[in-house]
C-alpha cells in the first residue's frame, strides 16, 4: 500500500477527520483502491496452496 | 397488454472433489446432503419435453438433451429444485414474479449449495472434501450453463422474439459479464484476449438452436412452456453468465424482463438491429475489456456493445415513461432496474472502478490486474486462473467475490427465509406448501404439478397450468384450514 493511500485510510478511520474537500466519487475511487490494496495484501492466505495443481485439476464436464 | 413476466434462474454449479474425484458422484452427494435434511419429494418427468422446438419444428428426438431420471433430485420446500444434471448439482429457482424476487431465490440457491456442500463433507475425510463454484467454465473448454427463464406471450411470433432480443443478447455482457482470464476454445483463442468480459460468450455458435450443450445457440428455442402451450412461451434464455454481484442479476432480469415486456406491447420497432455476425459479435465484444471494439449491425452502422445496450436502455426507459413496466414489477423495482442499469453503464464506460462493486468482470479483472502487476506475473500465470476460479468459490473462507465488495441487495434474513420458504406470488407457493405441509403423502412434483399418494386410490395429480396461479394471496387460507392433504383434495374438488 502506498504511503498516500495508507494516510488516507487512517484520516478517514479519524472521528474527528474534517470531510476531505472532494467529491464522494473521487473518495469513493480511493477507497475502493485501498480496499483493493489490503485484499492483495492478504490474498495469499485465501488462494488454494498449489495455484497450478488446483488449476489443473479443475476440469468440469460440460453441462446443460 | 405485457404479459407478467414469471421468470427465474437455473444454474449449474462447477463442482470438484468427492471420493472418486468423479463429478457426478460428487454432485449426488451434494445434492442428497441437502434432500436428506428432510422428507424428499422426487421430481416427476411426465410433463417434460426439452425436445419441442419453438420454431414449430416438432420433435426431434436424437436432439432431446439426456434427462438421467436416476440421478438425486428433489423438489424443496421453497419451491425449487435441486438435481444433478449431467455432472453438475443444479438449482433451479421457484418461479419468481419480479426482478428483485428472482435475485433473492438466486441467492437462496447459493446458500442452498453452501450448506449442501458443508453437510456432503461432513461425511468424507479431508481429502475427498468436495467444492462448489458458481461459474461458467473450466478454462479448459468445457462450459456449464446458467439460464434464465421469463414468462412469454405466445401470440409473439418468435422470429420479433429473435430479432428484439439478439441485440440483447450479444451485448447485455459489458454489464452483465462474470469475467475470464484469457480464452479456451478456438475461436475465442484467436482472438487471443488477456481477460474477457464473460465466462460464456466464446461458447456461442449458432444465432437461433434447440441446442444447449453443442453449437450453443445465442437464441435457444426450447418451446417448453410449463403450462398451458395456448397462451404461454417460456424463454429459455441460454446466454448468460452466473453472477456473484446480486445487482447484476438483478439488472439481468429486469432489463430482459422490461424488453420482453416491450416487445409484447408495442411491437419489434423500437429495438435496434441485430448485429450482421452475432456470434462474432458475442465473442468481440466479450474480448475487449475496454470495450471500444466495433460490430456491425444489420442497417450498416458500426457500434459498440455498449452502443447497443445504450439503445436498448433508452427504448425500455421510453417504454416505462410511456406507463410500460407493470408486466415486471411495481413502479419503484422498476425504476431501481433502470437506475442501476443506467449506472452500470454508464460508469463502465467512464470509470469502471466506479462500478466495481456491481459489475462482476470489473471487480474480478481489478483483482486480476491488481495481483499481477504488483507480483510482475505473465498474463499466463497460473495464479491469475486461481484467482479466476475462486472468484465464484462459494466458500466463506475461500471466495474472493466475498472480499471485492460487491454490494449487498438484500439482507441476510430474507435470503435465509427464501432458503426455506416459497415466494407468495407464483405457483412455486402452492408446490413449496406442498412440500412443507405434506411430505408423505406428495410423492411427486415438477413445475406444473404435484401428485398426491394419498394411501388408497390412484395417484392424485394436481396441474398448475398457469404460473401465476397457486400463489399465497389464492391458496394460504386453503392451506391453513387443511391439516391433511386428504383435506387439501377435497377442498380443491370443492
Amino acid at each position: 500500500m502506498s504511503e498516500q493511500e495508507r494516510i488516507q485510510r487512517n484520516r478517514s478511520t479519524r472521528p474527528d477527520a474534517a470531510p476531505a474537500e472532494v467529491s464522494v466519487d473521487t473518495t469513493k475511487g480511493e477507497r475502493l483502491k485501498a480496499d483493493l490494496d489490503e485484499l492483495l495484501d492478504e490474498i495469499d492466505d485465501v488462494l488454494e496452496e498449489n495455484a497450478e495443481e488446483f488449476v489443473r485439476n479443475y476440469v468440469q464436464k460440460g453441462g446443460e | 397488454m405485457a404479459l407478467e413476466k414469471v421468470l427465474g434462474i437455473e444454474t449449474e454449479y462447477g463442482v470438484v472433489g468427492g471420493p472418486d474425484r468423479d463429478p457426478i458422484t460428487a454432485s449426488s452427494l451434494v445434492v442428497s446432503a441437502y434432500a436428506r435434511r428432510g422428507e424428499r419429494v422426487d421430481w416427476d418427468f411426465e410433463a417434460e419435453s426439452p425436445d419441442i422446438d419453438a420454431r414449430g419444428l416438432g420433435r426431434r428426438g436424437s436432439l432431446a438433451p439426456v434427462v438421467e431420471t436416476q440421478l438425486a433430485n428433489a423438489v424443496l420446500s421453497n419451491g425449487a429444485r435441486l438435481y444433478v444434471d449431467h455432472a453438475h448439482p443444479e438449482y433451479s429457482s421457484p418461479e419468481c414474479r419480479t426482478p428483485l424476487e428472482a435475485t433473492l431465490f438466486d441467492l437462496a440457491g447459493e446458500e442452498i449449495l453452501r450448506r449442501a456442500q458443508r453437510v456432503a463433507n461432513e461425511g468424507l475425510d479431508g481429502a475427498s472434501a468436495i467444492t462448489v463454484y458458481k461459474n461458467n467454465s473450466d478454462g479448459k473448454g468445457n462450459s456449464y450453463g446458467t439460464h434464465e427463464n421469463y414468462l412469454v406471450a405466445r401470440e409473439v411470433p418468435f422470429p420479433d422474439l429473435v430479432r428484439t432480443m439478439v441485440p440483447h443478447f450479444v451485448s447485455r455482457q459489458v454489464i452483465l459479464g462474470a469475467g475470464k482470464v484469457g480464452a479456451e476454445t478456438e475461436a475465442g483463442q484467436r482472438l487471443d484476449p488477456a481477460f474477457q468480459i464473460s465466462q460464456r460468450a466464446e461458447f456461442f455458435e449458432e444465432v437461433v438452436g434447440l441446442e444447449t450443450t453443442l453449437r450453443r445457440p445465442i437464441v435457444n428455442t426450447r418451446d417448453e412452456p410449463h403450462g398451458d402451450a395456448e397462451r404461454f412461451r417460456r424463454l429459455h434464455v441460454i446466454i448468460g453468465d452466473a453472477n456473484r454481484s446480486a445487482t447484476a442479476t438483478f439488472v439481468k432480469l429486469g432489463a430482459t424482463a422490461l424488453l420482453l415486456a416491450l416487445l409484447e406491447d408495442d411491437g419489434p420497432d423500437a429495438f435496434p438491429p441485430p448485429p450482421s455476425s452475432p456470434v462474432r459479435a458475442v465473442r468481440v465484444i466479450a474480448s475487449d475489456p475496454t470495450l471500444r471494439a466495433v460490430v456491425e449491425l444489420e442497417d450498416g452502422r458500426r457500434v459498440t456493445g455498449w452502443d447497443l445496450q445504450d439503445a436498448l436502455y433508452a427504448a425500455a426507459a421510453r417504454y416505462v415513461s410511456r406507463g410500460g413496466g407493470a408486466a415486471v414489477a411495481e413502479e419503484d423495482e422498476v425504476a431501481a432496474v433502470l437506475r442501476e442499469w443506467r449506472e452500470m453503464l454508464d460508469g463502465v464506460r467512464d470509470d469502471p472502478d466506479r462500478v466495481a462493486d456491481r459489475v462482476d468482470w470489473v471487480a474480478k479483472r481489478r483483482l486480476v490486474e491488481g495481483y499481477r502487476e504488483r507480483y510482475g506475473l505473465a498474463v499466463t500465470d497460473a495464479r491469475l486462473r486461481a484467482i479466476d476460479l475462486q472468484y465464484h468459490d462459494l466458500r466463506p473462507e475461500r471466495s474472493l467475490s466475498d472480499r471485492v465488495g460487491l454490494r449487498p441487495l438484500v439482507d441476510a434474513a430474507a435470503v435465509e427465509r427464501a432458503v426455506n420458504e416459497p415466494p407468495d406470488s407464483t405457483r412455486a407457493y402452492f408446490r413449496g406448501r406442498c412440500v412443507a405441509q405434506f411430505p408423505t403423502e406428495v410423492v411427486a412434483a415438477n413445475w406444473d404439478s404435484v401428485v398426491f399418494d394419498l394411501g388408497e386410490g390412484p395417484l392424485r395429480r394436481v396441474p398448475m397450468s398457469d404460473p401465476r396461479r397457486g400463489t399465497a394471496a389464492l391458496t394460504r387460507d386453503l392451506f391453513d384450514r387443511c391439516p391433511s392433504a386428504v383435506d387439501l383434495l377435497r377442498a380443491l374438488d370443492g
